[in-house]
């Protein structure tokens, strides 16, 4: 840069008024950086519905392009924000490299799941432009709810996201399933969101603050009580619901069944990324001091949902329904990285999700392509004999299953791999054994999958994957296959995230 | 001496109504008791010095909420007694959940203290009376401290009504809609067919 330029600018600056009106611009812009990724996104939604209001139904293809492409900006955004911590509003909204990178995972699975929605929805003819800008003012909740530092910005980043989802889960709105799964999913959550504010108002009354720092700071004096312990079994039953840890599952399967199935796809993926994050940044930065207490209930939670996930998948025909009881599983598994309460913990729950995003994206592409000229077909047993129809597919879902089931060397086995070592290091031995045993029971259903692909007779074909599927199962498969030959980037870029957190 | 009887006025014509809301037998009835619960608690808020509070819960909880609520009691004509069917059957069991939750409220509330540090973390604390109207103090955290919530609220509020939009509105064939740039649009060409009458015969 010129320095004779820098020396006169001020001066030029206080004669110019255009100069002095862009700057009275610029520094709240460059205040607000952090958060731009966000008010991208909110604006970005707001433009494309006046866009679909007034070009109507003909907009819908270009109003879903345009989404993957804001969420594409915003990440983008967040890429170009360098690694430094950054608290806005008075503390109420961090970011950080732990927000970051799972922000970077929520955007990823949205828009992968806008991606793989064009020709579900151009058959069940529910082609309308509403939902990728339902989609993008949740992903818009999930940003807040990973940034949030603060009970109040947690529950309207989590309001936010939730009411788009209870709205995108009935969008079938003349199938009775999915108006039967928007309602039910409408119900409890409401449910869920009032004892989780239930809990936020009793922590509130017994530390005095919302804010997690200041939380964390009274209770580094004061210590836990009753009250404040009563308040964070509310505040976790609510989290947990989200997270559809078990008891608190019994939505999943009913919603996962009845709602459109890139639908399903997308509630597989990011929300459950996002309100992961959100469980673990309150847990571990608002509540350090007492991690013994909240510990245990993480640990019952986490041995339920590992246990109820690996048994009651075993009976499901419907694939829908048998991937929600995986992703309570799942969910379960990436609890235990939480139960650790350690950094090693944080960084193999980032881990787990980052990997199961992927799997579960590559899953659900081949559930999208199970469709034959009459309809959409959802039972496992149409898969029969898929190795002989489609050899490629049948092999990368076969991958996919054996990576779910975590088995070495594909990328599963390394998610749990981390979190069972960082619960082995925390000294919660019983944890980690029932885990792995809930993993071995868990890989009879999906192996079963794979007896049905390979040894029984084939079923009618099925009509050819389109293109976008065929790219997403194909990257998401060669991610789970050679993950094992370059796990450095998620790794390094996992614990950098997960030391801002301590 | 007159604010503790106008608190003993408020507060037992508050709890009276909201009995009489659960009840009473015509919905409408209920409404309506449900809205003199809501003014004589914004009796209470102003005695407590908190006249925004009381202000908002007049203009949005009985000049909205309320009318609303009778709008659609009105409306849908809900059949009340066939609502309180099942209620003896889940009486036992909703009795039991809701002798375990006082219990509980009982013990957290006889578990009461307050951290000796919480003075020194309390989120906002609340300006003097005497130095600033509620309002106004109300008014220097919502568009500063606290704006990030208050925009996120206008999302949320956003998507409810994208929501409700999506999910039940029909536009129906055949129905006449107001088209300006057509009516513009029309000249004497299009719009004016001119017979010729001959006399003694209709069109």
């Amino acid at each position: 840069m010129d320095p004779e330029v820098v020396e006169t600018a001020p001066d030029s600056a206080a004669a110019d008024p255009v100069e002095a009106v862009v700057e009275a611009v610029a520094e709240p812009l460059f205040a607000y950086a952090p958060i731009m990724p966000e008010i991208v996104l909110a604006v970005g939604a707001m433009a494309l519905l006046m866009l679909g209001v007034f070009r109507s139904e003909r907009s819908a293809e270009p109003i879903m392009w345009l989404s993957i492409l804001l969420l594409a900006i915003a990440a983008l955004l967040i890429l170009a924000q360098g690694n430094e911590t950054r608290l806005l509003f008075e503390g109420t909204v961090i970011v950080d490299p732990f927000a970051r990178l799972l922000k970077l995972l929520s955007l990823l699975g949205s828009a992968v799941a806008i991606f793989m929605s064009f020709d579900y929805l151009r058959e069940a003819r529910i082609m309308k432009f509403e939902l990728p800008i339902l989609i993008v003012l949740a992903t818009l909740g999930m940003l807040m709810m990973i940034s949030a530092n603060d009970l109040i910005a947690l529950y309207l980043g989590l309001e936010l996201q939730s009411l788009s989802l209870y709205v995108i889960a009935a969008f079938r709105r003349d199938a009775i399933r999915s108006s039967e799964a928007g309602l039910k999913y409408f119900v409890l959550g409401a449910l869920s969101s009032g004892m989780l504010l239930y809990g936020c108002s009793l922590i509130y009354g017994f530390t005095g603050s919302t804010e997690f720092i200041r939380i964390a700071q009274a209770l580094e004096s004061g210590g836990a009580n009753l009250g404040l312990i009563f308040g964070i079994v509310f505040f976790i039953a609510g989290l947990a619901f989200k997270v559809s840890a078990v008891p608190f599952h019994m939505w999943t399967p009913d919603v996962y069944e009845g709602a459109p199935t890139p639908v399903t796809a997308f509630f597989a993926a990011a929300p459950k990324v996002a309100a992961m994050a959100m469980f673990v940044r309150a847990m571990l930065t608002a509540f350090p001091a007492i991690t013994a207490e909240w510990q245990q209930i993480i640990v019952f939670i986490s041995i339920a949902s590992m246990l109820l996930g690996a048994f009651a998948a075993i009976a499901q025909t419907n694939i829908k329904r048998l991937m929600a009881y995986s992703s309570i599983g799942h969910m379960g598994f990436a609890l235990v990285g939480l139960a650790a309460g350690t950094a090693e913990g944080a960084q193999g729950v980032i881990v787990y999700l980052a990997i199961y995003l992927v799997m579960n994206l590559g899953v659900f592409a081949c559930i999208l392509a199970m469709r034959r000229s009459d309809g959409m077909v959802e039972d496992i047993n149409e898969l029969a004999g898929l190795s002989s129809n489609n050899p490629l597919m049948a092999f990368l879902l076969a991958m996919l299953m054996f990576s779910l089931a975590g088995i070495p060397p594909l990328a599963g086995f390394f998610a749990k791999f981390y979190v069972f070592l960082a619960a082995i290091q925390a000294g919660l031995y019983p944890l980690a054994v029932i885990g792995v045993l809930a993993s071995v029971v868990g890989a009879y259903y999906y192996l079963r999958i794979i007896k049905i692909m390979y040894f029984d007779s084939p079923a009618e074909r099925f009509d050819p994957m389109p293109m976008a599927l065929k790219s997403v199962l194909g990257v998401s498969g060669i991610i789970v296959i050679f993950f094992v030959a370059y796990p450095a980037p998620l790794v390094d870029a996992a614990e950098v995230a997960a030391k801002s957190l301590f | 001496m007159v604010a503790a009887a106008f608190f003993y006025l408020f507060a037992s014509v508050t709890v009276a109504a909201a009995f009489m809301v659960i009840a009473s037998k015509n919905p409408v009835h209920a409404v309506l008791f449900l809205i003199l619960a809501f003014v004589n608690s914004a009796g209470l808020f102003v005695l407590l010095g908190a006249e925004f509070l009381a202000m908002i819960l007049i203009v949005v909880y009985v000049g909205a909420v309320a009318v609303l609520f009778l709008f659609v009691v009105m409306m849908l004509d809900v059949d009340f007694a066939e609502l309180r069917a099942g209620f003896l059957r889940y009486l036992p069991f909703g009795g039991l959940i809701g002798i375990i939750m006082l219990i509980e409220l009982i013990l957290v509330l006889g578990a009461w203290t307050i951290a000796p540090g919480v003075v020194d973390v309390v989120a906002t604390p609340a300006p003097t009376a005497a130095d600033v109207t509620n309002t106004e103090a109300l008014g220097r955290v919502l568009y500063t401290k606290y704006v990030y919530f208050f925009e996120a609220a206008g999302m949320i509020l956003l998507t409810a009504m994208v929501g409700a939009i999506v999910l039940t509105l029909r536009h129906k064939e055949g129905v006449k809609r107001q088209d300006i740039g057509e009516q513009v649009a029309r000249n004497p060409e299009t719009s004016i067919e001119i017979k010729q009458v001959e006399s003694g015969k209709g069109i």
